[in-house]
């Protein structure tokens, strides 16, 4: 114990000396939430919008209007004659075209029944969804307060979403940009640490004196461990300041379920440590096996519900799929430890199987 | 195994696959004795040396490292012995005293005990009073002398050098030489690997290794012994190459080597003289500067040894 001590002491001295080591673990983790905050971003506000207004008359006027109060477009064109609109589109000038038939004002007052048309660039179709969203929603709306038929169905759905009521979609992904920063701290950080010792020759040197590779684990693992559960709370209080994420459950178990994530992404550091030769090479392997499966098949931006069988099964094996899980809960829904028992179970699992799969490595050296 | 024998190896023998890389070698080392050991890369110096620290089981044979089995309790092995490589194990980041105190805590020691080993080893590698300078800031010289330092913080009976020399200046070496004769007068034995032969010169008794095998083993004055009753001729001309293949094609001449500029002829026989030589050399048209008997260097026994043990082999 008294040398896992030494180890560690000796580690908090090289990384307070390692300018480089500390900007990653500390700096880099902030910064990347507040890049990735802002250029994350599902919600689409201010669409380009070009009006054809064919009618020219107080109702037709309203419609746009609504449109326009609505902040989910801007008015920026007016189109007069056809052959503008071709043009528009190609140039990305506008996203949407709202044309307003010439007979649109005399319909409504006739109470027949009118068509507008609206054209949407379909080049980025997850933007074309919600706008076409944006607009059903939009007349839907206009449609009702021009006295237009009732609905012909008599259950009509009252939607109230909970937990990210102006559904958000920054509220989603920030917890998944928390997993994804707590795994480059505690993958990289450790296996680094461990693979310039190998390419330093410091290592041999500790092999050849008597300490138990559990208590240079230990020695070695524990202030990374400190610093990235440190990094981790620094950027959820980050996120909570400039993204308004909420905080709902309380911090004893939010830190109980990191500590555990975090374990897991150390021990994942040291197998990566334990077939890496190079520094270069344990960046890459890291790269493959904790950031990757972070990014795609964690949840964080893709909903796993929605892959295909044989991925959502290797989903089932990375662990912040888990963290995600634990993590909305808490922070978002305000879950008890009892609630999302599940996956910390799941991530605890993950950490001993890493850590004893790397403990089989170790011993074989 | 009688009290002054510091190591014991018996039939030492490590395959990695199909591959050999120590085949069954024999030898004692005594106490205090500077112990060298040549052979050329990949002759299996390294993988000795790591089986007697206790870092790679024998495949057969057996070691005892001060009475200690290395097969059967490799960490009482690590707590008896030091060991430093031509890598110079330091902490770039960390200054000569941080250095120090890291490898003190691996090896337990503390208190009272840390405080004199820290002051011998400051005063051993000169370095007193500049324990807060960053080792990456230490020159070669300094370096090596604080590796070495560091590996004896625990006062080890047995130190094992591995290739200490490696990239460190003439000056830095001959004081480091002075250091390892110093621990040798106060009873610690070592262990040194090195390729460098001036230094394999200054070891009381040398062991030769070559494609796994213990091809020699004795004080430099044994294994010179093997030149007595054939001496060696150095041949200097504007045309080695010439020379040599006209000395080989000699019968008097056993063989002969490429040293830098000049040939050296290995006589079968003393009685073979220097004017014979030069009369042989000018009836086959080789122009010659000087010929004259050298004394037998350890290169020349190096090469000896490996020629024998190749023609051995290939029997």
């Amino acid at each position: 114990m008294r040398k896992a001590l030494a180890v560690a002491v000796k580690e908090l001295r090289q990384i307070r000396r390692d300018r480089r080591t500390l900007l990653i673990l500390l700096f880099i983790p902030a910064f990347f939430l507040f890049l990735y905050g802002y250029a994350l971003n599902f919600d689409i506000r201010h669409v380009a919008l070009a009006v054809q207004d064919r009618d020219d008359t107080p109702e037709s006027r309203a419609l746009i209007a609504t449109f326009v109060q609505s902040t989910y477009f801007d008015w920026v064109e007016t189109v007069t004659s056809d052959q503008e609109i071709d043009g528009l589109m190609d140039r990305g000038a506008v996203r949407a075209l709202l044309v307003i038939p010439a007979q649109f004002a005399q319909d409504l007052r006739e109470r027949r029944p009118t068509e507008v048309q609206v054209i949407i660039n379909g080049d980025n179709a997850n933007t074309a969804t919600t706008v076409m969203g944006y607009v059903s929603a939009i007349l839907r709306e206009a449609s009702a307060r021009a006295g237009g038929p009732a609905p012909a169905a008599v259950i009509t759905p009252q939607p109230r979403v909970w937990y990210n009521p102006e559904l958000r979609s920054t509220l989603f992904l920030v917890p998944g940009l928390i997993a994804y920063i707590a795994t480059i701290t505690a993958v990289v950080s450790t296996a680094l640490s461990i693979v310039r010792e190998k390419e330093m020759g410091t290592m041999e040197q500790i092999r050849m004196a008597p300490i138990s590779t559990p208590a240079y684990v230990l020695g070695k693992t524990l202030p990374y461990l400190i610093l990235s559960q440190t990094s981790a709370v620094l950027v959820i209080i980050a996120a909570m300041l400039l993204f308004g994420l909420p905080m709902h459950g309380n911090w004893a178990a939010l830190s109980l379920v990191l500590a555990i994530f975090l374990v897991g992404g150390l021990g994942t550091g040291l197998l990566v440590s334990t077939v890496a030769e190079t520094q270069q090479m344990a960046l890459q392997m890291s790269m493959l096996i904790a950031f990757l499966p972070t990014f795609i098949l964690s949840g964080f931006i893709f909903p796993i519900a929605s892959m295909p069988l044989p991925l959502q099964y290797i989903t089932t094996i990375v662990p912040s799929r888990y963290f995600l899980v634990a993590l909305r809960g808490i922070v978002l829904k305000g879950s008890t430890l009892s609630m999302v028992w599940q996956p910390i179970a799941a991530l605890a699992l993950y950490a001993a199987a890493v850590l004893g799969l790397s403990a089989v490595r170790l011993a074989r050296e | 195994m009688s009290q002054d024998v510091a190591i014991a190896v018996e039939h030492l023998t490590r395959r990695f696959g199909e591959f050999t890389a120590v085949d069954d070698v024999t030898f004692d080392v005594r106490r205090g004795e500077v112990f060298g050991f040549l052979g050329a890369n990949g002759a299996g110096k390294s993988t000795t040396i790591r089986m007697l620290c206790g870092l790679l089981k024998p495949s057969a044979g057996a070691a005892r490292v001060d009475g200690i089995d290395v097969g059967r309790d490799p960490e009482g092995v690590k707590r008896r012995i030091g060991y430093m490589s031509q890598r110079f194990s330091l902490y770039e980041l960390l200054t000569v005293d941080q250095n120090i105190r890291f490898y003190a805590g691996l090896y337990g020691l503390a208190g009272a005990r840390l405080e004199t080993r820290r002051s011998f080893v400051l005063e051993m590698a000169g370095l007193a009073g500049r324990e807060k300078t960053l080792a990456r800031n230490l020159s070669g010289g300094w370096r090596q002398r604080l590796a070495l330092g560091c590996a004896l913080l625990h006062e080890p009976p047995i130190v094992f050098l591995d290739e200490p020399t490696g990239g460190v200046d003439p000056v830095s070496r001959r004081e480091f030489w002075r250091l390892i004769d110093d621990l040798s007068q106060h009873g610690t034995t070592v262990l040194v690997t090195t390729h460098y032969l001036d230094e394999a010169e200054r070891c009381d008794r040398v062991a030769i290794i070559h494609a796994g095998r213990l091809a020699a083993l004795g004080t430099i004055a044994e294994l010179k012994a093997t030149f007595r009753d054939r001496p060696i001729l150095e041949i200097r001309s504007a045309d080695s190459v010439a020379a040599m293949t006209a000395l080989d094609r000699l019968p008097f001449v056993e063989k002969t080597s490429l040293f830098g500029t000049a040939v050296h002829a290995v006589l079968r026989s003393a009685r073979t003289t220097v004017d014979d030589v030069r009369e042989a050399l000018a009836g086959a048209h080789v122009q010659v500067a000087s010929v004259q008997p050298v004394v037998a260097s350890l290169e020349d026994v190096f090469l000896e040894v490996v020629d024998r043990q190749r023609e051995r082999s290939a029997a």
